[in-house]
């Protein structure tokens, strides 16, 4: 796995020309892991900024994470009432003008309600809540969060949702499959019943990435899973910023 | 109809009140008429009802509980102590940490999704009352039998409950146990511990100071869930018209609960709350009382101002209702503005709804008129006091005499092994992970360790390391045989598993759960389990900062086995240093530490091979629980050990199954001569643990161990993929975990 870079000489000076690379963690009610996030991207070396979901202003960041939870509760369905927040706005045109966008379980929803990402998210096969570590293998390692890993790279990292099964049509999937867009597969077993076996995937440029499983909780080797395989995705978007 | 009003009250002293529905006792009724010198109003007699219940005023277990104040040890690191909404220890660094263990028993019961979750979010409101953010929560639970049809009722929704809303709020839930005995059928208990760290400056208190200060009502609109029994809406003083009889339990809402966290705690960052509590069991009724009565002046209140979910609800309905996620906080008039805009950035409604005055009287008004006007603390603090009559049972001795040190053992080591499967692979001794694997315990990014392992360990200062470790521990079955020492076994296992991970142990909260009270044999093991607790407390220096009592659990005559639960909270000044139970070094040699006898009583043995429950308990040594608990930390602190796992229910075989298992290495153990390879295995003698030590650290380690008097025996090294008792059997680990890990499943899923 990528060794921690210090943060001395990782950040560099972002695309922005403002010193560190930054990357920016929404926060919408109801998000849980944004201090997680937060934390992930100083470890990588990058600064975390924060970011409200009634502000439309994105505040000049280099790339943004939306992390786990339960925005607004999951009432109605995962994802669907976040997705129409100010942020979200900013959000979607900027992914669409190439900012990298990596969403974390939650965020993976709001990312497929947003259709950056195709697909939805269902409730697990087994109905039930499900935290454990997972394996997954990495399948794609051209995009913007994943370029830290090499294809076919085993890791793990933690996984924790209820409604984690993954589906889409037939030819969506075929067409994600054609285009190497599923960008990570689970191992060993498939933890909800997601078609394929996809645990995430990313849009035709690679710079939105979304999946289910928490990289932020894999960061630390005392904490959590006690591995370190999530750092990647936080050091790829850094290093993929600094070589643009 | 007439509003009654205190006025109306003065009026018409002789008017019948349903004092009887509401479940006060005549002489209780009569005293509320005598303190306030008229017939109370039905607002008061609503409050009152309410707050001398058994579950607020804890009448009947009050003059046992004062034990834990009078026999409290001399402790520097209790900072608040029993009494606030939770206790609060000081760990080290500026960091203080707020924890406590409640029950939702009944509700759990008739409604186990709901009942759990509600659970959940009243001890950790019970946190954030103090200043604190929680980080973290454990569940203990016990249900009936595992194959009983009720419990698949049950189980999965309390589960469902618990990760339901825990999930949501975003607190890793890292600790807790899950119990199966027929005892518990018709009485689950579903208790839940929380726990909170903040700054020793940020720690608040329930109390409404300041005449001027505003009262501000937080958090969910009020409405017409979980009025205490109900009755009172079925009484005729009230509109026979419109709904009644609604839910007992309440309904929660996780999402509105973690907008609470977040806008109270930004609140408290900016100073704004002079004092806060959250709103429980009695809802307005105990949070106006209260903090009135802790406070220095008086308090006037518009209850009219109070946000509805049902316009139609009359004033004693909204001051019993305990709708969720409420809160109430008292706040200087210059910071009104911006604490409401706080609350209005997390879309949590707030409203102004009454001031703190200069007298000393709770005033509260509808439509104008005065409905309440009582001394808050006869409300809050006067409750009954019951001295309930006690007796040890007729059928105590014959039990103790039932000595399961008798029973059939197995003839040969092919049974010893069968037995072994057996025990491994029964519902209590087999693997929780279909449960806790529901649970997020990842959450927060500070995690050391969660279940299985001795206790749950959080980090709380990314810089230094600093943290805190958490068990839970209670043993019905031993309290029954002895409830002064069951008790006191309690508090020794939680206070050995907090130490085996390397933390040093600094305080006890406790959830005490008992049959009626008004059952002199129940009472009697209620009063001899709070006594010896509070001599264990003393004797640990561990002092008890809180916890909460549950009575009634029983139905008809049978009374659940007697279980208080205690929690332990230590503090670790290194994470890193931290020891888990997993055996994943071969070569590394397996040491037992302590001593074991020939103590059966009680034991997962004689449950899972014998369906028996008689004799005596281990043993208890508290001085020996101290050492053993020094010398754990040491070696955790100085390297000696890589791993450590605590003996309780289940014995040697079962410490070793789990530890083999979590590191997928297998166990090469000789039993030393002239010991039964039964008793070594299956014995429960308290004070024991068996530890890893890598071969550079063997003469360190029994050099610590000899100096300080701790006796010690080497059993095998960490070796292979089969745990080989020498000259008895050997199991695959494949064979084991089999055994071990789809006994929950198969009866669950």
């Amino acid at each position: 796995m990528t060794a921690r870079p210090s943060p001395a000489t990782a950040g560099g000076d972002g695309p922005s020309g403002r010193g560190n690379t930054r990357v920016g963690v929404i926060t919408f009610p109801g998000t849980l892991d944004d201090r997680d996030t937060q934390r992930a991207v100083r470890l990588a070396g990058a600064e975390a900024v924060p970011l409200w979901h009634r502000d439309k202003d994105l505040k000049q960041v280099d790339a943004v994470v939306l992390p786990g939870g339960f925005s607004y509760g999951d009432y109605l369905r995962a994802g669907a009432i976040s997705r129409f927040s100010p942020v979200m706005e900013t959000v979607i045109e900027q992914a669409r003008a190439g900012m990298p966008v990596l969403g974390i379980c939650n965020g993976f929803q709001v990312l497929t309600e947003t259709h950056l990402l195709p697909g939805a998210m269902l409730r697990n096969n087994h109905l039930h809540f499900i935290c454990r570590d997972q394996k997954l293998r990495v399948e794609n390692a051209n995009t913007s969060w994943t370029a830290e890993y090499e294809a076919g790279q085993e890791i793990s990292i933690p996984l924790k949702n209820i409604d984690g099964r993954y589906v889409a049509d037939e030819r969506t999937l075929d067409m994600l499959e054609a285009e190497g867009r599923v960008a990570f597969r689970y191992l060993d077993t498939n933890p909800n019943g997601s078609l394929r076996d996809i645990a995430g995937i990313t849009n035709e440029a690679g710079n939105v990435v979304g999946l289910m499983p928490h990289p932020e909780h894999a960061v630390e080797p005392l904490i959590g899973s006690g591995r370190t395989d999530g750092l990647g995705f936080f050091t790829s978007i850094l290093k993929k910023l600094v070589n643009a | 109809m007439t509003l009654d009003t205190v006025k109306h009250a003065t009026e018409t002293p002789d008017i019948d009140q349903p004092w009887a529905e509401l479940g006060l006792k005549q002489d209780e009724y009569e005293r509320v008429r005598e303190i306030l010198g008229r017939r109370p109003t039905g607002a008061e007699l609503a409050m009152y009802s309410v707050m001398w219940s058994e579950h607020c005023s804890y009448k009947s277990s009050k003059v046992h509980l004062k034990q834990f104040g009078e026999k409290a040890p001399q402790s520097d690191a209790l900072l608040v102590g029993i009494g606030e909404n939770a206790g609060v220890v000081d760990v080290g660094q500026g960091y203080a940490v707020t924890f406590k263990v409640e029950s939702h028993n009944h509700p759990s019961y008739v409604e186990p999704y709901q009942g759990a979750a509600t659970g959940v979010g009243g001890i950790v409101r019970d946190i954030i009352a103090m200043g604190a953010r929680p980080i973290a929560v454990v569940d203990p639970l016990r249900f009936g039998a595992a194959d009983h049809p009720d419990t698949k009722r049950v189980l999965p929704g309390v589960v469902s409950g618990i990760g339901g809303y825990g999930n949501c709020l975003g607190l890793p839930n890292i600790g807790g146990e899950t119990v199966f005995d027929a005892c518990y059928q018709g009485n689950p208990l579903v208790n839940a511990g929380a726990i909170g760290v903040m700054r020793h400056e940020d720690i608040h208190l329930a109390k409404a100071s300041g005449s001027g200060n505003k009262v501000i009502l937080y958090g969910a609109r009020t409405g017409g869930d979980g009025i205490g029994g109900a009755s009172i809406l079925a009484s005729e003083t009230f509109d026979e018209a419109k709904p009644s009889k609604r839910p007992a339990v309440q309904v929660g809402d996780p999402f509105q609960e973690k907008l609470l966290i977040e806008c109270t705690l930004e609140a408290f960052a900016e100073k704004l709350v002079v004092g806060i509590q959250d709103l429980g069991a009695a809802g307005l009724s105990c949070a106006t009382s209260e903090l009135a009565s802790n406070g220095s002046g008086g308090m006037r209140v518009e209850l009219d101002d109070v946000p509805l979910r049902d316009s139609t609800l009359s004033p004693e309905e909204i001051l019993m209702s305990e709708s969720q996620e409420r809160m109430c906080a008292v706040v200087e008039p210059s910071k009104v503005e911006r604490f409401l805009a706080i609350c209005e950035k997390w879309d949590v409604t707030a409203t102004v709804i009454g001031e703190v005055t200069d007298g000393d009287r709770l005033e509260i008004f509808w439509h104008g008129e005065m409905i309440v006007d009582v001394d808050p603390r006869t409300v809050a603090h006067d409750g009954p006091v019951y001295e309930r009559p006690y007796a040890r049972p007729a059928w105590q001795d014959a039990l103790q005499a039932d000595d399961a040190n008798k029973l059939a053992r197995p003839a040969d080591a092919d049974e010893l092994r069968a037995q072994v499967l057996r025990l491994v692979s029964s519902p209590n001794q087999a693997s929780k992970s279909w449960i806790t694997g529901q649970y997020d315990h990842f959450v927060q990014g500070n995690t050391v360790l969660a279940q299985p392992e001795d206790s749950g360990m959080i980090r709380i200062d990314e810089d230094t390391n600093l943290g805190v470790a958490i068990a839970t521990d209670g043993n019905g079955r031993f309290t029954k045989l002895d409830p002064y020492t069951g008790a006191q076994l309690a508090l020794a296992e939680a206070y050995r598993n907090v130490a085996a991970t390397g933390a040093k142990p600094l305080a006890v909260s406790d959830c005490l759960n008992f049959g009626s009270p008004e059952d002199p044999a129940v009472m009697w093991q209620f009063a001899e389990a709070i006594r010896g607790l509070a001599d264990g407390c003393l004797e640990m220096g561990t002092p008890v900062t809180g916890g909460n009592v549950s009575l009634y659990n029983q139905t008809g005559e049978a009374a659940i086995h007697p279980t208080p639960v205690v929690a332990v909270l230590g503090v670790i000044d290194d994470i890193s240093r931290r020891t888990p139970i997993a055996f994943a070094d071969e070569g590394h040699l397996i040491y037992l530490l302590g001593d074991t006898k020939e103590e059966l009583g009680g034991s997962a043995w004689s449950q899972v091979v014998h369906d028996h429950l008689g004799g005596l308990p281990p043993a208890v040594d508290l001085g020996r629980e101290k050492l053993l608990a020094e010398i754990l930390i040491s070696a955790s602190r100085d390297g000696m050990v890589d791993a450590a796992h605590d003996l309780s229910d289940g014995g040697l075989i079962q410490a070793l199954v789990e530890s083999c298992l979590r590191g997928g290495k297998g166990a090469r153990i000789v039993v030393p001569d002239g010991v039964d390879p039964f008793v070594l295995l299956f014995s429960e003698s308290a004070g024991r643990a068996i530890v890893a030590v890598p071969r550079s650290e063997e003469l360190r380690f029994n050099d610590m161990c000899g100096a300080r008097g701790l006796p010690t025996t080497r059993i095998g090294v960490i070796d292979g993929t089969e745990i080989d008792i020498q000259g008895q059997f050997s199991i695959p680990l494949s064979e084991l975990k089999v055994a071990h890990e789809e006994t929950i499943p198969a009866i669950l899923a």
